[in-house]
C-alpha cells in the first residue's frame, strides 16, 4: 500500500525539485500568457464604461489582482516559513526567497496603480488611510525580508531569520483585508466578498478574476524559475549539480 | 465595442495618462522581473560551469 502513496518529502529535496521546477514553469508561463491575453481583451473591449468613473475605472483590472497577489504571496511565504521551521527542510527557505521579490513587486504595483487611480477619483495620489497604510507596511515587510535574508551570509540562518519576519508579518494580511471594515476609510469596500453577491457588472467581475488568475500563474512560473537559480547558488558544491547535463560542455 | 477609433482608445475618455500609466508600468515591471530572473539563472550556470571546469583541470 505504502508504495502507492506519493512521497512528498522526495520533492523537498533540492536535487529532485530542480528538474521538476524546470518541467513545470513553462506550463504556468504559457497559462499566464493566455489568461493575460483574454483578461486584457475583456478589460478593454468587453467590459462596459463605468457610469460614475468613465474609462478611469479600468485600472481595477490590474489594481485589485495585484493587491490580492501581494497579500496571497505573503501568506504562501509564511506557509513555507512555518514548514521550514517545523520540518527543517532546505527547500522551504529557498521557496520563500524565490517568492519575496515577486510579492514585493505586486505590493509596489498595488500602490502605484492605486495612486494613479486615486489622483483622478479622490484628487490625491496618496492619503494616510488604513487600507493604503497597511498595504505600504506589507511592501516594507517584503523589503525587510529581502534585506534581512541577504544580509546574513549563512543561508540556513538567513532562512530562519526570514521565517520569523514572514510569520510575524503575516498578521498584517488580515489587517489589510479588513481595514475597510474596521476603520472609516476613503478606500472603497471589498468589490468581491465571500458573503454577498459582487457589487459589479458580470463582465467587469470576469475580467478582474481572469487577470487575477493570470497574475497567479505568472507568480507560480517566476517563483519556480527563480528557485532553480537559488538551488544552484546554494547547492553549488553538491555532486548532483556537477552531474547536471547543463553543467557539462 | 467601446471604441470608435484608435485615438479614442488611447485617450481612455480623458483618463489615458492614469490608465496607461498603470497598465504600462505593470507590463514593464513584470517583463523586467522575468528578464532579471533569466539573467540570474544563466549567470549562475555560467559561473558554476567555470568553477567545475577549473576543478577538473586541477584534478588532471
Amino acid at each position: 500500500m505504502s508504495q502507492r502513496l506519493i512521497n512528498w518529502f522526495k520533492f523537498a529535496s533540492p536535487a529532485s525539485f530542480y528538474p521538476l521546477a524546470g518541467t513545470l514553469w513553462p506550463w504556468f508561463a504559457g497559462l499566464a500568457s493566455v489568461l493575460c491575453a483574454v483578461g486584457l481583451w475583456i478589460s478593454f473591449f468587453v467590459a462596459p464604461t463605468d457610469f460614475q468613473q468613465g474609462e478611469g475605472y479600468r485600472i481595477i483590472f490590474i489594481h485589485v489582482p495585484a493587491s490580492w497577489m501581494s497579500m496571497f504571496i505573503y501568506c504562501v511565504m509564511a506557509f513555507w516559513a512555518a514548514i521550514g521551521i517545523t520540518f527543517n527542510t532546505r527547500l522551504s527557505g529557498m521557496m520563500s526567497s524565490a517568492l519575496a521579490p515577486t510579492g514585493a513587486l505586486f505590493a509596489f504595483l498595488s500602490l502605484w496603480t492605486g495612486a494613479l487611480w486615486g489622483k483622478p477619483m479622490w484628487g490625491a495620489w496618496w492619503v494616510w488611510d488604513a487600507r493604503l497604510t497597511s498595504e505600504l507596511i506589507l511592501f516594507f515587510l517584503y523589503i525587510g525580508y529581502i534585506a534581512l535574508t541577504s544580509a546574513i551570509d549563512d543561508p540556513r540562518r538567513a532562512d530562519k531569520a526570514g521565517a520569523i519576519v514572514a510569520l510575524v508579518g503575516v498578521i498584517n494580511v488580515p489587517i489589510i483585508y479588513f481595514s475597510v471594515k474596521w476603520w472609516n476609510t476613503l478606500h472603497q469596500g471589498a468589490s468581491v466578498s465571500m458573503t454577498k453577491a459582487p457589487t459589479m457588472a458580470t463582465t467587469m467581475l470576469w475580467g478582474m478574476l481572469i487577470m487575477a488568475l493570470a497574475f497567479w500563474m505568472y507568480s507560480i512560473a517566476i517563483a519556480l524559475y527563480r528557485v532553480r537559480a537559488i538551488i544552484l547558488e546554494r547547492e553549488r558544491h553538491a555532486t548532483w549539480v556537477a552531474e547536471l547535463p547543463e553543467m557539462q560542455r | 465595442m467601446n471604441w470608435g477609433s484608435a485615438s479614442e482608445f488611447f485617450a481612455m475618455g480623458g483618463y489615458g495618462f492614469y490608465v496607461w500609466g498603470s497598465f504600462g508600468v505593470t507590463a514593464a515591471a513584470l517583463l523586467i522581473e522575468a528578464l532579471l530572473a533569466r539573467k540570474r539563472l544563466s549567470d549562475t550556470r555560467r559561473l558554476l560551469r567555470r568553477e567545475l571546469a577549473a576543478d577538473r583541470d586541477n584534478q588532471d
